[in-house]
């Protein structure tokens, strides 16, 4: 590969800890940083590097290479090695990009949003979360797993406290997540005490190999296992454990929503795709049953349930909020057909709900800034006064119901046809249903912002203000991105099913 | 580059869509603005007649514009179903446009330019739906012809127009996301394609519960074909200016619409799938539902424009009646209703739109003596009118005919019932309009005089509607023809 060559040398060697490294140091200057501007400055300059240096990780595993990274040069299984293969490369491309649009969409909208003597250590707080989050996706190391979701997990309860002075609540829905994510941290933990029980080891590889030969192991790595989904569950937004979800992403900063909603999620999604299918194996009964019967099931309860509480939400973010606890669902269900064409799918879906999903909060976040956009009925003539930002906010609504020459569309037909594949044609039933839901609650804030008139304040009709450059750029491109997915899907399919190889290695390749 | 068919193809497409930025560019010049409508409109025609010739000799010409999602084709097939489509909406395009100026002018109507403009992106789009050649294409020419008419609808921009825009966008948007697409995915998984081919696309063994279900989807998810209960939006489009409910709401549109239906049942389920599914049984009652109740509902419109759009819902179901029968006979029926219908209803809307411009009335009940006043006005009312009821001469009476074979032939003698009983409301909502004009003494005589001579400076309000009245009467002796011309996409064994 061409592009290669343009890398130094010692990121080819490094690339996988520099990733982690560099936001983790850069978070802690930010934090005592005199002034936002260089904080912002900062940040956007390391997460630019980082998408480069995850950009250059994909460039190295695209034809199916692994690169394991021995840290500190202690090799694995005693040391921590981190390890990047098909699985994980796209999603730390994901995070870091998304990283890197956020902070630029967050210039002005800080400014707005956090008290003057928080923005430094509001950056401080999301350098130290992208760490967290890259740093949980590229460990191989079942231990430094949990570290690093703590990590991430902590800084963003602070990001999302942070809202406070936009908006009260913040601060009870930061709790409030506190407390779920800390238990959810709790299982995680226990479930990893009772593997390494079971295993003696805490290198993921290493793990997997034992547990293979014990096929499956005794009990205590049935209830590991337990522990473990439900751990993962709760940080992913598993229906029905998703109940600290909508309040994070209602109250926080815009840019924190963005964030969370584009890589959270997903993040904790990769570990469970790593933990049920590498570390864990189908073929054990225990694993099996969990994933036909639970995260099949529960997805496309979630699916269901929350797109129907979408359509009831008065407040703009709860409707995307609860729609993303459907679009999880969405992928649980990818996950649960278990098929290579599935798998597929549910990672298809994944990146494009990350773009999507990213692009419409971006949206909400801008119609906040200029007119304190916060509920449904505000949407009225919001075409009018700012035409550009409700463009981006219509395609992404109609990439989120799947209408074709949208990544929505690739996605959900994908996951239709696996689920066909698999015979289990009521799935495709609940994806209709649940796409029709969408529909409903997407066409409804459309309906209102073009067809209603806007508000009058003093009898004048309110004037048009479109958002700021730096909020419409990164929102636009995650939209003619989606547009672009929808109408040449081929790069992304090539990587859901370099993942879907990882995880499925006999069926590897095997397109529906 | 030679003149090819497949050129001709791409030019159907083309040739509207190039015209609307010339008609913009040429906005402060009206006459030329004009011009531009009307050249490409017979260029069009010109174009169409020559792929009608191509496609009955046996041709299929076909293009691919793209392909998306690494599997889905965008591609155009014209077939003679498609054609008729074709034939119809460039032949009437030209009519009407000349209908448009007139009225238009006549009524000092607002934002003319936009109105051309938005009436040939869905003149483009509508010739997109006719040589879609698979149900993606459809797809996405069915959604622009939403999406260009909505302006269109809501034209006059005041709260009426854009209430019933919202209607008209939220049930044909609303239906075709979630049930019309839909549809098309099951397709294309259960079949592993969308291209329409004759016969169908289902494999053999395909359950009778899918098939069902998809028809059911692809029937409700046509919100353009106004099978009742998604025929609300017709109604609620009579906001919109008359050209446009003659032009879009009597032909492009709806046809569209009732077009897509027979050419799914044609193309994708095949006429044996159609007639073994059970659902085909249940539709065709509710087209039969439809058809009597949309004629009650007529029945009882003082205005006029609002009496039509029912009449449209009624006769519109025949198409889909014909298409679930699915008896050679039947969609030879219901292939004509596509035609004869169209020449007669515009021929009535453009009647509807003479009457308001030169005396601007829009209630039939003050209709007194109007005939004598315009005689050629309500002259062509009446042939229209008789078109529609299925009088013979008119060309309206061969698919009453069709479709009455077809409903015996399908074994369903008992749909006769309906539309004997459709024919005789026809009879009372329609021809009552006519002969009021003629018959009963104008209210108010000195008025009336005035509009005689106020008709004398409307030349183009009068002149198109005439035509088209003549081309229903014309149509009636090409029946044979273009069933013959159909026979080439039916099951002939059955014949």
């Amino acid at each position: 590969m061409s592009l290669i060559s343009f890398f130094p040398d010692w990121m080819l060697t490094h690339g996988a800890a520099f990733l982690v490294v560099v936001p983790l140091i850069a978070g802690a200057i930010a934090a005592i940083l005199p002034k936002r501007q260089i904080a912002a400055a900062l940040t956007v300059a390391v997460s630019f590097i980082c998408m480069l240096t995850s950009l250059l990780l994909v460039l190295q595993i695209i034809d199916g290479q692994t690169i394991n990274y021995a840290l500190g040069g202690w090799d694995a299984p005693h040391g921590i090695a981190y390890v990047v293969d098909g699985l994980n490369a796209p999603i730390l491309f994901l995070i870091s990009a998304i990283g890197f649009l956020v902070s630029v969409y967050g210039m002005p909208t800080i400014i707005a949003e956090v008290e003057p003597k928080k923005r430094a250590p509001f950056y401080a707080a999301f350098l130290i979360c992208l760490a967290g989050l890259l740093g949980m996706v590229v460990t191989g190391d079942a231990f430094n797993v949990f570290v690093f979701l703590e990590v991430s997990s902590i800084s963003t309860y602070s990001l999302v406290a942070m809202g406070a002075s936009r908006d009260r609540r913040a601060l009870t829905a930061a709790y409030n997540y506190l407390i779920m994510g800390s238990i959810g941290a709790t299982f995680f933990v226990i479930g990893l005490g009772f593997l390494y029980m079971e295993t003696g080891t805490l290198n993921m590889a290493d793990m997997a190999v034992i547990l293979r030969e014990m096929e499956g192991g005794s009990r205590v790595s049935e209830i590991a296992f337990g522990f473990i989904i439900v751990g993962l569950g709760l940080k992913l937004a598993m229906f029905p454990l998703h109940t600290w979800l909508p309040g994070a992403y209602a109250h926080s900063p815009s840019m924190v929503t963005v964030f969370l909603a584009s890589t959270a999620t997903k993040a904790a999604l990769y570990l469970l795709l790593r933990f049920v299918f590498t570390i864990f194996d189908v073929s054990f009964n225990y694993v099996f049953d969990v994933e036909i019967y639970l995260l099949a099931g529960l997805g496309m309860v979630g699916m269901i349930l929350g797109s129907l509480q979408a359509i009831f939400q008065t407040d703009i973010r709860r409707v995307l909020a609860y729609s993303s606890v459907a679009q999880v669902g969405y992928m649980l269900l990818g996950v649960g057909l278990g098929t290579a064409a599935g798998l597929t799918a549910g990672y298809l879906h994944l990146m494009n709900h990350a773009v999507i999903k990213g692009a419409l909060f971006m949206a909400l976040g801008a119609f906040w800034y200029r007119y304190g956009i916060t509920r449904v009925t505000d949407f009225n003539g919001l075409s009018k006064s700012m035409p550009w930002t409700m463009g981006a906010f219509t395609l992404g609504g109609l990439s989120l119901i799947g209408v074709p020459f949208t990544a929505g569309f690739t996605s959900k037909f994908r996951l239709v046809e696996a689920a066909f594949l698999k015979g289990w044609w009521w799935a495709v039933a609940i994806i209709v249903v649940s796409s029709v839901l969408a529909i409903i609650y997407i066409g409804r804030l459309l309906l209102a912002a073009y067809f209603q008139s806007p508000p009058e304040v003093n009898g004048h009709v309110v004037a048009k203000n479109e958002a700021p450059l730096l909020m419409l750029i990164p929102m636009w491109f995650l939209v003619l991105l989606s547009i672009a997915i929808g109408i040449n899907a081929d790069i992304m399919v090539d990587l859901a099913e370099g993942a879907a190889s990882v995880l499925l290695p006999i069926s590897a390749g095997a397109t529906p | 580059m030679t003149y090819s068919a497949e050129m001709a193809l791409a030019l159907t497409l083309l040739i509207p869509l190039i015209a609307a930025p010339l008609i913009l560019i040429c906005r402060s010049q009206t006459n030329i603005r004009e011009a531009v409508t009307l050249i490409a409109a017979i260029l069009l025609l010109v174009n169409v007649a020559n792929l009608v010739v191509t496609v009955a000799g046996g041709a299929r010409p076909t293009l691919l514009l793209g392909t998306f999602a690494g599997e889905f084709d965008v591609s155009l097939t014209l077939e003679p179903l498609g054609a008729i489509f074709m034939a119809i909406a460039s032949s009437l395009w030209l009519l009407n446009s000349l209908f448009a100026i007139g009225y238009m002018r006549g009524n000092n109507e607002k934002n003319q330019t936009r109105f051309y403009v938005f009436v040939a992106i869905a003149i483009s789009a509508a010739m997109g739906i006719a040589a879609a050649g698979n149900l993606i294409t459809l797809f996405i020419f069915y959604e622009a012809l939403t999406l260009s008419t909505f302006p269109l609808v809501t034209h006059k921009g005041d709260a009426k127009a854009k209430r019933g825009g919202t209607i008209y966008a939220l049930i044909l948007m609303g239906t075709s996301l979630a049930l019309f697409l839909p549809a098309i995915v099951g397709t294309h998984v259960i079949a592993g394609t969308t291209e329409f081919r004759v016969g169908g696309v289902f494999p053999e063994g395909t359950s009778l519960l899918a098939t069902s279900v998809l028809l059911f989807l692809f029937a409700f998810g046509i919100g353009k074909a106004a099978l009742m209960p998604v025929h609300p939006w017709l109604p609620n489009a009579m906001v919109a200016p008359t050209p446009v409910s003659a032009l879009l709401h009597a032909v492009a549109v709806v046809k569209a619409g009732v077009f897509s239906i027979l050419k799914i049942v044609i193309f994708t389920f095949g006429p044996a799938v159609t007639a073994a599914t059970p659902m085909s049984t249940i539709l065709s009652w509710v087209a039969a539902i439809s058809i009597v109740v949309a004629s009650l509902i007529a029945l009882r419109q003082d205005n006029l424009k609002a009496r039509l759009a029912y009449s449209t819902v009624s006769q519109l179901s025949y198409v889909t009646l014909g298409a679930m029968l699915a008896a050679p006979a039947a969609l030879v029926g219901a292939g004509l209703q596509i035609v004869m219908h169209a020449w007669g209803k515009i021929t009535l809307f453009m009647c509807a739109g003479a009457i308001y411009t030169v005396a601007h009335r829009t209630n039939i009940s003050s209709f007194n003596g109007l005939g004598r006043s315009m005689p050629w006005v309500f002259g062509a009312f009446l042939v229209g009118s008789l078109s529609i009821i299925g009088i013979p001469p008119m060309g309206g009476s061969w698919p009453k005919y069709f479709l009455m074979v077809g409903a015996i032939d399908s074994g369903k003698a008992i749909l006769l019932a309906a539309l004997i009983m459709s024919s005789i409301l026809n009879v009372i909502y329609l021809t009552p309009i006519a002969i009021r004009g003629f018959l009963k003494p104008p209210d108010n005589p000195e008025k009336d005089t005035e509009i005689r001579a106020i008709a004398k400076a409307h030349p183009w309000v009068i002149i198109p509607p005439v035509i088209t009245a003549m081309g229903a009467l014309i149509l009636f002796f090409f029946a044979g023809p273009i069933s013959d011309f159909l026979i080439p996409v039916l099951p002939l064994d059955s014949f």
